[in-house]
């Protein structure tokens, strides 16, 4: 039986309830058990494929600011991560200690943000998020997630939401919202359950609980460009997924049907999504096919695609240009996972007055270190995650030298991630959503 | 329905355009199922909220509206504030007050709501409150004859990051406020029999398990994953989709029924008489159709088959599918010629011979009744009704901004 890493303080210092509690209920019997049969029932070529075809080229370590930020320690290169998870697994044939599964869990959730910059870089095309969330997933079968992660995926099972957001909190969220919205626009309205409506308005569950304004925003920004909106008053309205990074496959299935049953009730043509990365992974991608979608059911808009198309048509105008200069961060699934670095751009451009990049950039950005759940796996990771994205750090620092002041991210997780190590790295700099910048300098209607 | 009027012609009822002229905003308006009324939120200048009928405000204005809609016996809801929350039915209050009010459901003569007062949650049926609350309530669903309702309720208190407590299970359904006394990780969509007395649900036992329960008692199969049970009409069976092995199947009392595996099977439904069971089901990954007793209907829709029915004899079905971004409907397997931008739940004929739907394309509505247009396409539709002997159809619609009732 394998035993997994012996020498390795730091990985013994994390402590965290969830891996550590699901490694003591497990038993190398049970372990071998699991592992068979998911290897049996969940996994095929392209798994098989991606395990044999690597050749160790190193290809990707460059590609991973894990690898990067830790002075280029081979343990956090995405092919050495591969080894040390999957490859032992298969090796020694799913005969491994329950120390090792801790190990691994925690090597898959919190040293991966399953970014798949390096996927660009490997000339065979290995996809090792594929592999770490397949990691993640047998994590899941055996009962070892990192504590604040598997509760926010509980949260999404009782609630439908990732807050812990009640059913009369939501709707009363909103309303809330739409009064202080009446503030700017004197008859605004944020539509509830309005049947027929062009446009169904998603969010993330942290925007009721901590980020409210946003709504706030987007209301504004609706009513000016004179849309035929809705949002739902029932579960459903949220557009996030962390089951999907937990590998709770079937709550990821739920989550989504949920989300395009809601949609698909309201008579909606389109669902405009807020400003988020991994939902849009999850409602385009992963949790669609999940359930049996090739493709959205309901076709899904990213708030990029929507402000640009907004400014594209006249349907909304700047009244000034935001004065400061930004910089640009490009969220990981929807630039890699949707192609919309240039989109940002483009809303950038007509609500700043000077724009200076960040190098490498748009599909070659580094990763905030936040997604792919990292974040949500809570302070136990912290320090770990910050100090794994020091490049990044030194993009935003080098932006800043060049004088930029404000962090255009149009992502929650990246806004969570890059305000850590902003603070971390004592950078300060500003965040922005876009919405925040064409809020401020659009032309409002009364 | 017998005693409205049918006879053929149409109607003025409201001129809801000039509505507008009386209001600072009027709301989108709402028919109410004979035709007769027509309603809207609106906004007085007095920052009050009124709700306007037929033209006709009520007496009384309120801090905020929500949530305007009929209930099938024409009376109107609106979900009511003045410093306190409650419903109002034809501009009359409930005597209940609560701290929030949500999630109206009506069925037959009843009318239930959510309700949350000192962070308590509650149902609230008919303006009766129940006497357990608890910390969560969600999926409350109304009993066939509107006088119970059934919701998921949590029984054990948690507090976020409580992983472990919440895994040995913190969740289960109250009907009419009394708890089963078994507790689960999960439970969603409680469902009544047809003759209100029991309730079933889906379930998780634990992270991996899945089932469904019948008033308490889970079935003795789990599998790895379910979706929301039905009872049948017919007899005391209970039937829900279930995964094994990463395909879908329809189970009856835990034991397979359907034993051909789809990718998905999901919004199954029973014909009145319990005899044949209608589902959504994808028999290929991204192709979707209608199965009539596990048997796939010919015709797939590649983007998403939605709004199921069954008819009243039970021998025929008819559902709403997309396929590259366009809406259809289709009945019986075919699909009526025309595409629109989108296609509302079609509605069978009493005697199950005829099928209306509403349809938008280019902004505007039509109906069609066996594939063909009924009336000209106009600014606003609801859906159709079908009188009780079948012969005519009750048309709900705005035209130039004035509300006609019309039969056809």
């Amino acid at each position: 039986m394998y035993e997994g890493i012996v020498e390795d303080t730091q990985k013994a210092a994390i402590a965290d309830l969830g891996i550590d509690k699901g490694v003591e209920a497990l038993t190398p019997e049970k372990i071998e058990t699991v592992i068979t049969s998911f290897l049996e029932s969940e996994t095929g070529a392209r798994f098989k494929t991606y395990a044999d075809i690597c050749v160790h080229c190193g290809l990707c370590s460059d590609a991973c600011h894990y690898f990067l930020s830790n002075d280029r320690n081979p343990k956090f290169s995405p092919a050495g991560k591969v080894k040390q998870t999957i490859g032992e697994i298969l090796k020694h044939k799913g005969k491994v200690s329950p120390k090792f599964i801790g190990q691994t869990a925690e090597i898959a959730f919190t040293e991966c943000n399953v970014c798949k910059r390096c996927a660009m870089y490997c000339p065979f095309g290995i996809d090792v998020a594929y592999l770490m969330l397949t990691m993640r997933r047998l994590c899941h079968k055996l009962g070892v997630v990192p504590q604040y992660i598997q509760d926010t995926a509980h949260s999404h099972s009782a609630t439908f939401n990732q807050m812990w957001v009640k059913e009369d909190e939501w709707i009363d969220s909103l309303q809330w919202q739409e009064d202080e919205a009446r503030g700017d626009i004197s008859n605004l309205r944020i539509p509830l359950e309005k049947e027929g409506s062009d446009i169904m308005y998603s969010v993330i569950g942290p925007e009721p609980k901590f980020r409210a304004q946003l709504i706030y925003q987007a209301a504004v920004i609706m009513e000016t460009a004179g849309m035929n909106w809705t949002m739902p008053a029932t579960p459903g309205w949220d557009n996030s997924d962390m089951c999907m990074y937990t590998g709770d496959s079937e709550m990821m299935g739920r989550l989504k049907r949920s989300h395009f049953e809601t949609a698909a009730r309201l008579k909606v043509k389109r669902i405009v999504m807020g400003e988020c990365g991994h939902a849009f992974r999850s409602v385009y991608d992963m949790g669609n096919r999940w359930v049996g979608w090739k493709m959205p059911p309901i076709p899904v808009i990213h708030a990029i695609e929507f402000y640009d198309e907004l400014f594209q048509k006249g349907k909304i105008k700047v009244t000034h240009k935001f004065e400061e200069p930004v910089t640009i961060h490009d969220p990981c699934n929807i630039v890699r996972g949707r192609g919309l670095h240039e989109k940002i751009r483009n809303v950038v451009h007509r609500t700043c007055s000077s724009l200076i990049e960040m190098y490498p950039n748009r599909e070659h950005n580094y990763c905030c270190a936040a997604g792919g759940g990292v974040i949500n796996c809570g302070p136990p990771f912290k320090a770990k995650r910050v100090e794994g994205d020091r490049v990044k750090a030194d993009q935003l620092r080098e932006a800043k030298s060049k004088g930029a002041k404000v962090v255009v991210a149009p992502c929650h997780n990246c806004h969570g991630g890059l305000e850590d190590i902003i603070h971390h790295y004592k950078l300060d700099m500003k965040l922005k959503f876009l919405g925040d910048i064409i809020y401020e300098v659009m032309e409002k209607t009364t | 329905m017998k005693n409205w009027n049918w006879e053929v012609g149409k109607r003025l009822v409201a001129d809801v355009g000039k509505w507008k002229e009386s209001w600072v905003w009027v709301e989108e308006p709402y028919a109410s199922p004979d035709g007769e009324k027509i309603a809207a939120i609106v906004r007085t200048e007095d920052e009050m909220f009124n709700i306007c009928v037929n033209g006709q405000a009520y007496e009384n204005s309120f801090d905020k509206i929500w949530h305007l809609r009929f209930s099938p016996d024409n009376r109107l809801t609106a979900i009511v504030s003045d410093g306190e929350w409650t419903l109002a039915i034809d501009g009359e209050t409930w005597e209940n007050r609560f701290d929030f009010v949500w999630n109206t459901q009506f069925a037959k003569d009843g009318i239930a709501i959510s309700v949350q007062s000192e962070r308590k949650y509650f149902a609230a049926v008919n303006d009766t409150v129940w006497e357990n609350g608890f910390s969560h309530i969600g999926d409350m669903t109304l009993s066939h004859d509107g006088q119970r309702a059934a919701s998921v309720v949590q029984t054990v208190p948690l507090k976020e990051g409580e992983i472990v407590k919440f895994q040995q299970g913190c969740f289960s359904v109250a009907v009419n406020g009394e708890v089963w006394d078994r507790n689960f990780v999960n439970v969603w969509n409680p469902a009544f029999s047809h003759d209100n007395k029991r309730v079933a649900a889906e379930v998780r036992l634990n992270l991996y398990d899945y089932t469904i329960v019948v008033d308490g008692k889970a079935w003795d199969k789990t599998f790895s994953t379910v979706w929301a049970p039905q009872f049948s009409p017919a007899d005391a069976s209970v039937t829900a989709p279930v995964r094994i092995g990463g395909k879908w199947f329809l189970a009856r009392d835990g034991e397979i029924l359907w034993d051909k595996p789809f990718d998905q099977v999901w919004h199954h439904q029973y014909s009145p008489d319990g005899k044949n069971i209608a589902a959504i089901v994808c028999p290929q990954f991204g192709q979707w159709t209608v199965a009539i007793n596990g048997i796939a209907w010919k015709h797939t829709f590649g983007d998403l088959v939605t709004d199921l029915v069954i008819s009243p004899d039970g021998t025929r079905a008819a559902c709403v599918g997309k396929d590259n971004g366009k809406w259809f409907v289709c009945v019986d397997g075919i699909v009526w010629g025309g595409q629109f931008d989108m296609a509302w739940q079609p509605v069978f004929s009493p005697d199950s011979r005829r099928v209306a739907a509403k349809v938008e394309k280019d902004g505007k509505y039509v109906i069609l009744t066996d594939g063909v247009p009924l009336i000209e396409p106009v600014q606003a539709l609801w859906t159709p009704t079908f009188s009780p002997d079948s012969s005519s159809i009750l048309v709900r619609m705005i035209e130039d901004g004035k509300y006609y009732r019309r039969v056809c």
